[in-house]
């Protein structure tokens, strides 16, 4: 880790500007502040045309809202990315192995190396789940992993999402604008695409099918509607893979197989990309008020005729209590040792730790173990007496609820900050698709926090987005020449030919 | 096409017609009323324009919840704005955009704009927008913007089943209207005051509201007759707010949509064949002969009838 207070900068290193954002810097050389704000203002105007908001309710204002986008990219040259995405992989498997462990022959709760009641009595454990194994063994399918940096080489996982992490349909809005914005400067970089996304996330879908199913698996995305806020993300990907965006009144069950109701009768649905929270997927089951699920899902789950991607019970693998044991995970499935660093965490249910938390708020950051959005949380360095002093209230009435972590100096991206270029905080979610394989577009979604000196990304929090681009080196100059050449010879037969 | 979707389609498309017709409705009942005194005819005949309209849009009972006595003014605010109704035209823009945004990616962009906008526009407006002298222009924008959405649909909207379920509400919709428009005209039409000046400003005001005054001119080179002005809006075919025309829409759309869906099909086409077969068939002495207002009241039945039976076999899953 770098010393506190002084975060790393991607883009330069002492006045040097780092070889992967050279192109960047020429760009902004070359064209005035003027000219970035007019893309600014483009790039607005392009999100509202699209409709790509999030929505908003319950707050007053304009329900739909849109996420700041900056159009300054975020940089990751090629070796830095591929060394990220082996230890994502191997992340992930790790925590699919967790699951089916877990919710199996609970060996690593047998080998003593996590607490047995830390998984048993977690609230995000379904007792449900146990003793059923989904196909392939797979209970998270996408995986959304927040990383962030500190060093050249020092990259962390800040948190794993093994539920139903959102954001992808903004990897892929980023691109589209960046392209649409500055098609020259894209053109200049050798920018791994990420525009696949949609067709490995069907493919990794229809791996999941179910032992049962009857042919070409039918696949859907299950929405709670369109009042929730990722509604629009849900859309998009329905409309990106051809498939049918569904709420649970469209479908029933019958006879422990889902059906749709469609105009030309009952369609059997073998695949259900579902976005609704666990709670509410089957009110047989879990919340006996729930409307948006569908009654009897979970028996046609179990009994082979339909996958939940994911898993129900998949929240166990992202708790935040159970975060710390991941890098323990690694080694006892994979006999590996972690390529991706945890950053330290101190379990406030621990008496030792918890002492260790009190004395040091003013230093660490302090969050709810099952919260999300960047609500509930304090920020040491950024805090009051005050907001410390309720903090310690809170932990000492629950401590199970508390977790805390060094403050970590996140590193910063050039960014469009009212008039002028500033550093701005990023962190990285990239997308992890596990089917028969594992799949990964290059890059993921950065998400900035706009306000100086802020660590907090989350769109609700006033974060916004850039797009992230996996740069490959240019090719040296020789091998680019014999390559026009080449075309141009082409075009040049095709015209004779014609002639 | 998943069945809520098709329903959201096919609701959108009733409730943008209804507010057009809504404002059509009204558009007569206002000329009516305006020639009230040059015609000399009794104050409570043209409340009367104004009552009937209650009921013909199905709209009396909540009005009488909420007033003691049928004024212009009350009535007018009653089905143009107001909240409470929900029929009012403010209420049928709502659910059309309601039912429009559920299935957002169904639209093209330029229907959901032309759906969307109007719902803006609207939400902006004063309760007042609607009274006294604003009215007629409030009515011109409720009609414009039904052909606005109309327009966008047909010239964007890709020919697939989803069309043909936004085209059979508006056409379904519209036959609903049209035969409920003529009912409650029926007694200038066929009844004992079908004769005088009144009763010529009612045929009059009959054809403007289906936009057909000057093509009955077209049609039948002759002076307004009361059984011609019937025979106009229920079986010529030259027409295209007749019922035979709007029948005939709908028949089409629902043998596309039983093609579309597997060949899906059942008492919503042997409902719609049988209508359009009676209008094609029927003339319009036999139809007077029997007595207008039982006919249309049939009419209105089976549309009805008709629009369960699309509910039950599509619509609801």
């Amino acid at each position: 880790m770098t010393e506190p207070g002084r975060a790393f900068d991607e883009m330069h290193e002492a006045d040097q500007v780092r070889p992967a954002y050279a192109g960047i810097d020429a760009w902004l050389k070359a064209h005035g502040r003027e000219a970035l704000a007019a893309k600014r203002a483009e790039a607005e105007a392009l999100f509202r045309r699209v409709g790509i908001t999030f929505a908003v309710y319950g707050e007053g204002g304009d329900p739909e809202r849109l996420i700041p986008f900056d159009v300054i990219p975020r940089i990751l040259a090629r070796a830095e990315w591929n060394r990220l995405a082996t230890g994502l992989t191997q992340r992930v498997r790790a925590l699919n192995m967790f699951m089916a462990d877990v919710y199996g022959k609970q060996e690593i709760l047998a080998a003593g190396l996590i607490p047995r009641a830390l998984v048993l009595e977690n609230e995000a454990y379904r007792p449900e789940m146990a003793g059923f194994r989904p196909p392939g063994g797979i209970y998270s399918h996408i995986s959304g992993i927040d990383l962030v940096r500190t060093g050249a080489d020092d990259f962390y996982v800040l948190e794993d999402n093994c539920r139903t992490p959102s954001g992808v349909s903004y990897m892929l809005e980023n691109r589209e604008a960046m392209l649409r914005l500055f098609p020259g400067l894209c053109a200049n970089h050798r920018l791994a695409p990420v525009g696949h996304y949609p067709e490995d996330l069907l493919e990794t879908l229809k791996e999941a099918a179910p032992p049962n199913c009857p042919g070409e698996p039918s696949v859907a995305i299950l929405t709670p509607g369109h009042f929730n806020s990722a509604y629009y993300e849900h859309c998009f990907l329905a409309d990106e893979m051809g498939v049918e965006v569904v709420e649970g009144a469209d479908l029933f069950v019958r006879d422990d197989v889902v059906y749709m109701r469609t105009t030309a009768g009952p369609r059997r649905v073998d695949v259900l990309y579902r976005r609704i929270d666990d709670e509410y997927l089957d009110p047989t089951v879990f919340r006996p008020d729930s409307m948006l699920g569908v009654p009897g899902i979970f028996a046609a789950y179990r009994a082979g005729n339909v996958t939940l991607a994911n898993a129900p019970g998949a929240g166990i693998a992202d708790d935040k209590a159970i975060y710390p044991f991941v890098p323990e995970m690694i080694r006892f499935y994979l006999g590996e040792t972690a390529l991706l660093q945890n950053v330290p965490t101190f379990l406030c249910e621990r008496e030792e730790e918890r002492a260790y938390v009190l004395a040091n708020m003013a230093e660490l950051v302090v969050k709810l173990a099952r919260g999300s959005g960047g609500y509930g949380m304090l920020i040491g360095p950024h805090s009051t007496p005050e907001q410390r002093e309720e903090f310690a209230r809170r932990i000492l009435a629950r401590p199970a609820d508390y977790i805390a972590q060094p403050t970590l100096a996140l590193s910063t991206v050039p960014t469009l900050a009212g008039d002028s270029i500033a550093p701005r905080h990023v962190d990285l979610r990239p997308y992890v698709l596990t089917g028969k394989e594992v799949r990964i577009v290059p890059g993921g979604l950065t998400r900035v926090a706009l306000r100086e000196g802020s660590l907090v990304v989350n769109s609700s929090q006033g974060g916004g987005t850039k797009d992230t681009w996996v740069v490959d080196p240019s090719p040296p100059p020789g091998q680019s020449q014999s390559q026009s050449q080449r075309g141009a010879g082409q075009s040049q037969s095709q015209s004779q030919s014609q002639g | 096409m998943l069945s809520r979707t098709a329903d959201s389609l096919f609701w959108m498309g009733r409730y943008t017609e209804r507010a057009g017709n809504l404002a059509r409705g009204m558009q007569v009942a206002l000329r009516m009323s305006g020639l009230g005194s040059s015609l000399g005819g009794p104050e409570e005949g043209l409340l009367n324009e104004w009552h009937s309209l209650l009921v013909a849009a199905g709209a009396e009972p909540g009005y009488r919840e909420h007033h003691a006595a049928v004024t212009a003014e009350a009535v007018i605010r009653w089905l143009a704005l107001d909240a409470r109704n929900p029929s009012s035209i403010a209420a049928c823009i709502e659910a059309a955009r309601g039912n429009g945004r559920a299935v957002r990616t169904a639209l093209t962009v330029d229907m959901w704009e032309a759906l969307n906008d109007t719902w803006r526009e609207m939400r902006l407006l004063a309760p007042t927008a609607a009274d006294a002298d604003r009215l007629p222009g409030f009515l011109d924008w409720v009609r414009a913007r039904a052909h606005l959405f109309n327009g966008a649909a047909a010239d964007t909207m890709l020919r697939d089943e989803g069309w043909l379920f936004v085209h059979l509400g508006v056409m379904l919709e519209r036959a609903d209207n049209t035969a409920r428009l003529l009912d409650s005209k029926h007694d200038a039409l066929a009844g004992p005051g079908s004769e005088g000046a009144v009763a010529y400003a009612q045929w009059q005001a009959l054809l403007r509201s289906v936009s057909a005054l000057r093509s009955f001119q077209w049609l039948y080179h002759t002076r307004l007759r009361p059984g011609l002005v019937a025979e106009m809006l229920v079986v010529r075919p030259e027409l295209p707010r007749s019922l035979v025309s709007c029948h005939g829409r709908v028949l089409h759309a629902l043998e596309g949509i039983a093609e579309a869906t597997g060949g899906r099909r059942g008492d919503p086409q042997r409902i719609a064949a049988e209508i359009q077969d009676r209008l094609a068939k029927g003339r319009m002495e036999d139809i007077l002969a029997r007595g207008l207002h039982d006919w249309l009241t049939a009419q209105i039945n089976r549309n009805i009838e008709l629009g369960r039976a699309i509910q039950a076999l599509y619509l609801s899953g």
